[in-house]
């Protein structure tokens, strides 16, 4: 399963999708939306999306880790839209036969996801937003 | 050479940038690279990025590859997903 959504993100079904009976281990990240950022208190972030492409994307980084670590079952879903401090903005979840390759084959995802998905995050602050990563360093001021 | 009229989707720090969700550009010339010109022509923030790449029907483009005008082209600033 991947998917892109508006609506807050069920885990416990992310984790059942990605669950296997012949799988001894279920490896689960949950990235959440810190309250915090370059010492600002961050008020709410706002989550935008190629859909289309990062579906293709995010299948394409998946195929890569079943074909490296033999998942038994795998589930991706993102958050998009407004998001505050303390929500779920993405789950991964894959299952294996052994921990050590679900470690690996979690981290492997969540990483590529962040590098390649067409996905962007702005961050809203008291008195200013900010594209994340976009610039070398910078604050657009608002109003 | 010849010029094309493409439509681009334009996601996150380009938007800003360049005022739109979509937006028709003429370019001279068929190739990514003729339309990466183009758009630091017509937008010099975009320079200020710190990368943009071109996607050509949801896949990342590289600058030989040519185009059509019935493309689904997009530009993609920094991504932050996750």
């Amino acid at each position: 399963m991947i998917k892109i959504t508006a609506k807050p993100i069920d885990v416990q079904k992310v984790i059942e999708t990605a669950s296997s009976l012949g799988a001894g281990a279920v490896n689960v990240f949950i990235g959440t939306v810190r309250d915090n950022a370059h010492q600002k208190n961050v008020r709410w972030l706002e989550y935008e999306a190629y859909e289309a492409m990062a579906v293709a994307e995010i299948r394409t980084i998946i195929e890569e880790a079943a074909h490296r670590w033999r998942l038994m079952g795998w589930a991706v879903s993102h958050r998009i839209g407004t998001l505050k401090p303390g929500e779920v903005a993405v789950v991964v979840a894959v299952s294996t036969s052994h921990r050590k390759e679900s470690f690996e084959a979690c981290e492997f995802i969540i990483d590529a996801i962040k590098a390649k998905v067409p996905i962007w995050k702005k961050e809203v602050f008291e008195g200013g937003e900010e594209w994340v990563s976009a610039n070398p360093h910078m604050v657009i001021n608002s109003n | 050479m010849s010029s094309l009229n493409v439509k681009l989707k334009i996601f996150g720090a380009a938007r800003d940038i360049m005022g739109g969700r979509e937006i028709l550009i003429d370019i001279n010339g068929q190739r990514v690279e003729e339309l990466r010109k183009t758009l630091l022509i017509a937008y010099p923030k975009l320079k200020e990025l710190n990368s943009l790449l071109i996607a050509v029907n949801q896949k990342y483009a590289s600058e030989d590859d040519l185009i059509k005008e019935t493309d689904e082209i997009a530009i993609i600033p920094p991504v932050s997903g996750g």
